[in-house]
């Protein structure tokens, strides 16, 4: 390429920037090699970024099956072992709210007439209402269901509007 | 006649060890100065170091050797991981009773895995304190600006390692952290939740979905974790390492002051004048060479070769380093708490030390305190070469307008507006005890990390217009948020308990 400057510089001096000089064919090719590979490298990369997006992933099932202890006060919270849901009763019917801090995951307990949060100190009410700390939302109702025989389903993956109840 | 076969190889063999050593070494012995300087440059690994450094180099104050600390930090982490890859199994079921194994039954293994975790320790305090270091002798400036970006890049790395080995001994202790962690990564969703983005536009979720390959931390997140901290992270480390090491170099060796010649007594040995005040020989390969006033007509009094006095200096700062290790980890096990358990949260779940400024930040906002704020310092961080481009006080310490009082009043400055912030958010609560309905935006924009980081830049503003230099501006700021993150630390640390209630010492912490 180096022999065909002399006249390229000719072109650059005549040339303004609506009229640019023409492309050498060596050059042109050249670059167009250049950048097909590029874009051969960007398909590949875009290609490999798929694979840690598994299209299907393995999760326990998020829906179970509770029976509430006869001697469970009104309003008061029962935690299924190995569940993080509170579920509910009162004389309006049965509910359940995720004990997962929508903060940052921690697993909130009850305590006084309340929720409270470990990690990082968020107090809720035990309708899920946030009353302090780092909590961005109230934690969310999830959908119950009876299951017959005095047994009900949650659902942990469904969330429902607050206030949502069942009733037998 | 000539000798028999016999005789040759007879003598060939009583010749091995030299013939040997010759063949490696490719130059002769370093006993004279050209010697020496092809034993420096005709070696793969030495030849990353110039074949002569000014004697500045070798004063303790210009680089109290933290460089080569966090180096030598990471080469004691690189062996004593590779020593547990023997018995580590990163699967859930096995991972915790594996590394128990390894702390109660494999010889030297408790020995080893406490080495790794001490040594991974004082990587991190040494990096930020080898930051500090450049930062203060104002050594970031022009040529070296690029090697102070590469410098930011190995500090993310070397914080990812970290973080990324806390989930592998898979107990409550590292279960927690990479809860909170993943969560934080998750946490852009606290902005787009508030615009109502979140069930098109969900770079929070993806980010955390990616980082644990489910939805939940499983056995795909801890492959991945020990992917990461075992082969991705270190790599790239190491390569970044290389050109880290190299750009020093290539950018004339350590930054020194201008009139540091003459500061320096002369070379305690002797000297070949090799430039005179009247050069008889060309020089075009010196004027390739960056830098304003190439060594023409200048003898190298002020300098002594690398081989053997800078690896000398190297090797005393690796043993001390190694030195430190050893007996941190004869003093302190490493840590194992109970299996992990996803019902059943730490409490306090804190982080390790380097995060809980961090974690103090993020119990008043997920985002901000840690995602925001980072980005942010973390960008500041890494511009600073390029918006001070001022050349007074270069490698002195606290060199510029302002110097040691300007940095000792920021000081003053951050540790006391830290305090104050923080002891208003402890005292009387935040906006969300005060006004329960408030929108989840202005919490997240308006919380005591946001307000620090806003009286800190408004200071450093301050500075930058009294002081009429960029350089004093990059003195308060950085010396303002040096202080607010140990302070932060020290409060996540010491003052903070179960569910992150204000305790003046652990020992008043409730009984559970």
């Amino acid at each position: 390429m180096s022999q065909t400057r002399p006249a390229e510089s000719v072109h650059a001096a005549e040339s303004s920037r609506l009229a640019p000089p023409p492309v050498a064919r060596r050059d042109f090719l050249g670059l167009a090699a250049l950048w097909s590979a590029v874009a051969a490298l960007g398909v590949a990369a875009i290609g490999a970024l798929r694979l840690p997006r598994a299209a299907v992933v393995p999760v326990p099932s998020r829906k179970f099956r509770v029976t509430l202890p006869e001697t469970l006060a009104a309003g008061e919270p029962f935690s299924p072992p190995g569940r993080s849901v509170a579920v509910f009763r009162d004389a309006s019917g049965v509910w359940a709210i995720s004990t997962i801090c929508t903060h940052l995951g921690c697993i909130v307990k009850q305590e006084g007439s309340g929720f409270a949060c470990p990690c990082h100190g968020s107090l809720f009410k035990l309708d899920g209402a946030v009353t302090k700390g780092p909590a961005p939302k109230a934690l969310p109702w999830l959908a119950v269901s009876v299951a017959g025989g005095g047994a009900y389903m949650v659902d942990e993956s469904e969330v429902v509007a607050p206030g949502t109840k069942v009733t037998t | 006649m000539s000798a028999t076969g016999m005789q040759r190889f007879g003598a060939n063999l009583r010749a091995l060890p030299q013939t040997l050593r010759e063949a490696v070494s490719r130059t002769g012995p370093p006993t004279t100065d050209r010697g020496r300087s092809s034993f420096v440059f005709s070696n793969l690994f030495l030849h990353l170091h110039s074949v002569r450094v000014h004697l500045w180099t070798f004063r303790w104050s210009t680089t109290w050797g933290l460089g080569i600390a966090a180096l030598s930090a990471f080469l004691v982490t690189l062996v004593t991981g590779i020593l547990l890859m023997f018995y580590y199994k990163p699967y859930p079921e096995a991972a915790y009773w594996s590394v128990k194994d390894i702390h109660f039954v494999v010889p030297t293994g408790k020995f080893i895995r406490n080495i790794h975790r001490w040594a991974a320790q004082v990587m991190v305090f040494v990096v930020f304190a080898h930051m500090a270091r450049i930062f203060y002798t104002a050594s970031y400036r022009k040529p070296r600006e690029f090697n102070w970006v590469v410098g930011m890049g190995l500090l993310v790395l070397t914080l990812g390692l970290s973080f990324t080995g806390y989930l592998l001994p898979w107990d409550q202790l590292a279960y927690w952290a990479i809860t909170i962690g993943a969560n934080i990564a998750q946490s852009p969703r606290e902005i787009t939740d508030a615009l109502g983005w979140t069930s098109h536009f969900d770079p929070g979720g993806m980010v955390k979905f990616i980082l644990l390959g489910s939805e939940e931390i499983g056995e795909e997140a801890l492959i991945r974790f020990y992917l990461l901290h075992v082969m991705l992270l270190p790599l790239l480390l190491g390569v970044l390492l290389g050109v880290h090491f190299w750009r020093i170099r290539k950018d004339g060796g350590l930054a020194r002051p201008a009139d540091a010649d003459r500061r320096v007594a002369d070379s305690p040995v002797p000297v070949q004048p090799v430039f005179t005040d009247a050069p008889r020989k060309t020089y075009h390969l010196a004027a390739l060479v960056r830098g304003t006033s190439p060594a023409v007509g200048r003898a190298p009094e002020k300098t002594v070769p690398a081989m053997p006095h800078l690896f000398y200096a190297e090797l005393a700062v690796f043993m001390l380093t190694v030195l430190v290790c050893l007996a941190l980890s004869l003093v302190s096990d490493a840590p194992l708490k109970e299996l992990a358990n996803p019902a059943v949260p730490e409490n306090p779940a804190k982080a390790p030390w380097y995060f809980l400024g961090l974690q103090e930040l993020v119990a008043y906002s997920a985002f901000m305190g840690g995602m925001g704020l980072p980005t942010l310092v973390l960008l500041g961080l890494t511009l600073i070469p390029l918006l001070d481009r001022e050349t007074e006080g270069t490698g002195e310490w606290f060199g510029g307008p302002g110097g040691l009082p300007l940095v000792l009043r920021s000081a003053v400055f951050g540790i006391a507006t830290v305090i104050a912030i923080e002891a208003v958010a402890i005292r009387f609560g935040w906006l969300r005890e005060w006004f329960p309905d408030i929108p989840q935006l202005v919490v997240t924009f308006v919380n005591p990390g946001t307000l620090l980081a806003l009286a800190y830049a408004a200071y450093s503003l301050l500075c930058v217009k009294r002081y009429d230099s960029t350089r004093a501006g990059a003195l308060a700021l950085f010396t303002c948020f040096l202080c607010g993150f140990v302070v932060l630390t020290i409060v996540g640390v010491h003052f903070r308990g179960p569910n992150w209630h204000f305790f003046w010492s652990p020992a008043d912490w409730p009984a559970h």
